[in-house]
């Protein structure tokens, strides 16, 4: 029976996490200060113009928006970046012939796409203090959602790297795909506010579902009850999942 | 005993175009074996499906007894590949590179602590240990390759074109450095450009040319058994070579011309007479054994370009 590689998948992760640790100014830095920006510049501004849940000040909505954007666009950079970079400079090789399977090597991946993802949250969380209370109310709900969406995120850069085979794809996938589904997902507003057939659209949108489950996490209110939230990003989470491990096994642009 | 590589009808076929036909050869453990062939004959292709780069199409491969599809993972940790490309990671620096390929291989960094030491020492790379590898040379980057290749101690260790570009120094201390894995009981596996290299290195040779085994032998029979020695001329004054002369003729550059002469059909006078009746003076003479590159050229009918 096959014992697995228990050292090789923690070397792994290792290196990924300390791969994007040795640039954490341009990592985790640079996506926080963008954030704190988009919570200054629209927080202020539409600041009592707008309430959208009852009890809730739009610029406590705003955060749990505003972190989970940040953890779906840097779990899904950090995977598709280091794939795609050592696709370009060749060094995956080093990897290809090791006695990894493609499963560690997804997992170790994945874990550290989200552990990047969970620590740009953590530091938007910390900087939204500064500007609101944010007391969480169900903090369960809140880790499931983080942890799930970062997961699926990581696991769709995997896909975008293993198919891109210049930046400039990556650059297409993410401006044409990634930004606009979390834009169009309830970061800035609830669906409600939407007119009805981009209300009903949105509900097509898993990003949407990440938003709005994590945001219950924080308020104990949301758009889509919160068990449908988990349920959507945990299936989208085995789709990307099987897709990522069915290009892995298959060799698909990596193994010609 | 187990065969250090087992390659058993091997195909690979990328569109139109069939790399490898059904190649087999088996390599025994302890050799040091020259896998020689033209560009595009199929040699990086065989590597990378031995290596698991590349997927084959039909055939097994397996290294020390071990498939590398249905058993990929003791393959893999027998196989240490050099590859031809000067291929890193620009976050890490050559110590680190080497921690983490010994923890790919599930070596634990303390586990080959001595042993990276050695090959840092070995390969002349320890006071480059804290250098990123971009801030390095060519050749030292080619170092670093190799101790990565060996980094998780495989008995078995492919060098693809390992000397390629690389200046005359370090060609030699890559020389020393092989020879000294395999006297420690490596079995290595070289593809080169240089016939010189495979013809003072390997044991036995194996010439691949459009995907085919075009000779697979010890390297003193495949020498031996070429029937021609190569005579080299100078010569002054002017004349024309005859068809007979045409036909021996193996290279000519301004005065100096080389002749393949047939050990048993061709006598060494009559070669000369035909020469001065041809108008041309002789200024000196040599006779040599056949090199690899020779063969190599009479059996893919091509340059030595490895």
């Amino acid at each position: 029976m096959d014992s697995g590689n228990a050292v090789g998948f923690t070397t792994l992760l290792r290196k990924e996490i300390w791969r994007f640790l040795k640039v954490a100014g341009q990592t985790v830095t640079s996506p926080v200060i963008t954030s704190a920006l988009y919570l200054l510049v629209f927080g202020h501004v539409l600041e009592g113009r707008l309430q959208v849940f009852e009890g809730v000040s739009y610029l406590a909505f705003l955060v749990p928006g505003l972190i989970m954007m940040s953890v779906i666009q840097n779990a899904f950079a950090n995977t598709s970046s280091s794939v795609t970079q050592s696709k370009i400079m060749g060094h995956i090789v080093f990897l290809l012939m090791s006695p990894l399977s493609s499963f560690e090597i997804f997992a170790a991946y994945v874990l550290a796409g989200v552990l990047r993802g969970v620590l740009v949250a953590l530091c938007l969380y910390g900087i939204g203090w500064l500007f609101v209370p944010l007391p969480i109310a169900q903090p369960l709900q809140l880790i499931v959602m983080l942890l799930l969406s970062g997961a699926c995120l990581a696991a769709l850069g995997m896909i975008a790297g293993i198919m891109a085979d210049k930046f400039e794809h990556l650059a297409a996938f993410q401006n044409y795909f990634i930004m606009p589904f979390s834009f169009l997902s309830g970061v800035f507003y609830s669906i409600h506010s939407l007119p009805e057939f981009w209300a009903e659209a949105s509900r097509f949108n898993p990003f949407f579902y990440m938003i709005d489950g994590f945001r219950y996490g924080f308020f104990g209110v949301s758009d889509a009850p919160a068990g449908l939230s988990i349920l959507v990003v945990g299936v989208f989470l085995l789709l990307v999942s099987g897709i990522c491990l069915a290009m892995l096994r298959s060799g698909y642009r990596l193994r010609p | 005993m187990t065969a250090a590589l087992d390659i058993d009808s091997v195909h690979k076929r990328y569109g139109a175009l069939h790399a490898l036909k059904g190649v087999s050869f088996r390599i025994e453990q302890g050799e040091f074996f020259g896998l020689l062939g033209p560009n595009g004959a199929g040699k990086s292709t065989l590597i990378s499906i031995i290596a698991g780069l590349v997927r084959k199409d039909a055939g097994h491969v397996a290294v020390m007894g071990h498939d590398t599809v249905t058993a990929y993972r003791a393959a893999r940790a027998h196989l240490g590949v050099v590859p031809q490309e000067l291929v890193y990671d620009p976050f890490f620096t050559v110590e680190e590179l080497l921690r983490l390929q010994a923890g790919y291989f599930g070596r634990r960094p303390a586990e080959v602590a001595d042993w990276t030491e050695e090959l840092l020492n070995a390969l002349d790379l320890a006071d480059k240990r804290r250098s990123k590898l971009r801030q390095l040379s060519g050749g030292m980057k080619r170092r670093v390759l190799i101790a990565q290749a060996l980094v998780h101690k495989p008995p078995v260790v492919i060098l693809d074109e390992p000397t390629a570009g690389v200046d005359v120094e370090l060609r030699r201390a890559l020389w020393s450095f092989t020879r000294r894995l395999h006297r420690e009981g490596h079995t290595i596996v070289l593809t080169t450009h240089y016939l010189e290299e495979a013809e003072a290195l390997c044991e036995r040779i194996a010439i691949l040319d459009h995907g085919e085994l075009l000779a697979l032998e010890d390297k003193q029979d495949l020498l031996g058994r070429h029937p021609y020695r190569v005579m080299r001329l100078r010569t002054e004054g002017q004349g024309t070579l005859g068809p007979q002369l045409e036909a021996m003729l193996q290279f000519r550059e301004g005065d100096v011309m080389e002749l393949r002469v047939h050990r048993e059909e061709q006598r060494v006078g009559d070669v000369l007479d035909v020469l001065r009746a041809s108008g041309l003076r002789l200024v000196d003479i040599e006779m040599r054994e056949p090199k690899l590159e020779d063969i190599f050229v009479e059996l893919t009918g091509g340059p030595g370009n490895g």
